[in-house]
């Protein structure tokens, strides 16, 4: 039998004495798009964050069957634009070549087959010509496109990725959408943080749904409901509409 | 050998590798990190002393070695522990460690170790203290300096990689399985070793300029990570020379004179970039930052 994607069991992460996330258990089957909804703060990256092991969490958290230090070789993840300094001197380039790194182990340097296929993965995004540009000299659906071809380049099973349309124009956005659909066609799992409620019925295949504690999780026709949005989002809602109007505004 | 080549000898060791770790503080945005732990390894320093009876050398290196890791895993601690901001983290335990270092030196007195020289340094004396290194009469300083300077290249050749994604993203680095957390104390301790084995050559002050300046000089005209420390190796260096020779012939402070070039390095540059960047803007181009 195959192993779920990603199995959580009683997950509890707390932050400075603050409870961040409670009890959630979770079972998710692949491959798929799994959008990750919320309101602001109610722990989706750090859900995010607790399953890759980047903070202090409780509980039991298995990826394709095993535990995550064994597998963060099938593992990508794609941060919030905003958690890394983009004046660093590196170009489009050097961050499409990082992503081979972690297959490459210690010492290994990458040569010309890692080159190729960060070359490859840019070529995906739409990044052509731009290798050799200092990344602080991107827009921001470029700097985003960035991060998604370093990813690729992890060549994953699993990717984990967090708002990776927030803030982006819609041709970024759309050059996104087809990339996820491109990694499913091939089998693979995105988990994604995702802020417009207007796309996450029509692009995504299973929604999360979070506020602190789990409220629903399954497939998309079963579990986006008004009911289940009213309690993510503390009842601010009457309709299904009037959230998914809301979502459009706030971002 | 004359006294000056010596001494251009033994600022340029300390020099250069003192701004090789200093790219990877200013890139975290640590510069200051350097300053706390030229502080913090006090104590390393003292308890290398009153167990070698010797001041200097190997036993000290290590001594702030373990200091320094000390220092940036208790700063972690109390960052992440307490949730105070992490430069004030950083505050509380390197001046509480610089004070423990001071009340150490206390109870050895009557010794010869005073923070006065442990601080300041001397890189004019330097070359008189010299052994025999096949049969050449070489500056003691050197046989730790060299040795540190030639670990450091190795170390950042060896795990390039590690550095370079431990500095842009250790999150992501984390996440793909590199061990970015050892990575980071490893370079801080390795920081902690260069600065020791250079501040008895050059004092505290040159080492903590040596740390930060030339890699924000390099930082000016390059934007890719591998052309940065080699040139902040040549700033360090250059400044290291020419403040020996200007200090010889004006006869002043060498340190001083040294930390002093690589200051007007930074200020020659900054004016350069500013006039090519005005031209840029009046030609309607899209500005670059200056910064990193």
């Amino acid at each position: 039998m195959v192993p779920p994607v990603l199995e959580v069991d009683d997950l509890n992460t707390t932050y400075q004495r603050r409870v961040v996330l409670d009890a959630i258990d979770l079972s998710v089957d692949g491959p798929a798009l799994v959008a990750i909804v919320g309101p602001n703060g109610a722990g989706k990256s750090t859900f995010l964050k607790s399953i890759l092991g980047l903070v202090p969490c409780t509980g039991s958290v298995r990826v394709l069957g095993q535990p995550i230090d064994s597998v963060r070789r099938r593992i990508g993840y794609v941060p919030q634009r905003e958690s890394v300094d983009w004046d660093f001197p590196v170009s489009v380039g050097d961050v499409a070549l990082m992503g081979t790194y972690g297959r490459l182990g210690w010492f290994r340097r990458p040569g010309a087959a890692e080159r190729r296929v960060a070359q490859e993965c840019l070529s995906r995004v739409g990044l052509d010509g731009l290798e050799d540009r200092q990344i602080g000299r991107l827009s921001g659906g470029q700097q985003q496109r960035t991060f998604l071809a370093r990813a690729l380049a992890q060549q994953a099973d699993v990717y984990f990725m967090d708002e990776p349309m927030a803030g982006v124009d819609a041709s970024t956005q759309a050059v996104i959408f087809d990339l996820l659909d491109e990694l499913r066609d091939a089998g693979k799992t995105v988990f994604v943080v995702h802020h417009d409620l207007r796309t996450v019925a029509s692009r995504f295949d299973r929604v999360v749904m979070l506020n602190r504690r789990l409220i629903a999780a399954g497939p998309m026709a079963e579990v986006f409901t008004t009911e289940n949005l009213q309690q993510t989002y503390d009842s601010q809602f009457v309709t299904l509409d009037e959230a998914i109007a809301c979502s459009a505004t706030t971002r | 050998m004359g006294l000056t080549v010596w001494t251009i000898v033994i600022g340029t060791t300390a020099a250069a590798a003192c701004s090789l770790v200093g790219c990877y503080l200013v890139l975290r945005r640590l510069s200051l990190l350097g300053d706390a732990i030229s502080h913090a390894v006090l104590p390393g320093l003292v308890a290398a002393f009153l167990i070698t009876g010797r001041v200097g050398g190997w036993p000290a290196v290590l001594g702030a070695l373990i200091v320094g890791v000390l220092t940036s895993v208790l700063a972690d601690i109390v960052h992440r522990r307490t949730g105070v901001p992490e430069d004030a983290g950083l505050g509380v335990v390197f001046t509480s460690l610089f004070a423990l270092g001071v009340v150490l030196l206390g109870l050895a007195d009557g010794t010869d170790l005073d923070p006065g020289c442990v601080l300041y340094g001397l890189i004019e004396l330097a070359p008189l203290d010299t052994a025999p290194v096949f049969g050449l009469e070489v500056p003691r300083t050197l046989l730790t300096l060299v040795p540190v300077l030639l670990i450091t290249i190795g170390l950042f050749v060896l795990f390039w990689k590690e550095v370079q994604l431990t500095a842009f993203d250790p999150a992501h680095a984390v996440a793909a399985g590199i061990h970015a957390g050892l990575i980071h104390h490893a370079v801080l301790a390795l920081t902690a070793g260069v600065i020791v084995a250079s501040f008895e050559a050059v004092g505290s002050i040159l080492v903590v300029a040596m740390l930060v300046v030339p890699p924000v000089t390099a930082g000016l005209i390059t934007r890719r990570l591998h052309h940065l420390m080699p040139m902040a190796v040549f700033f360090a260096t250059t400044a290291a020379t020419g403040g020996t020779l200007l200090a010889t012939w004006w006869n002043t402070s060498v340190a001083g004179m040294m930390a002093v070039v690589a200051g007007v390095q930074l200020g020659c540059l900054l004016a350069v970039s500013s006039v090519i960047l005005g031209e840029r803007q009046s030609r309607g181009e899209r500005g670059v930052s200056p910064g990193r």
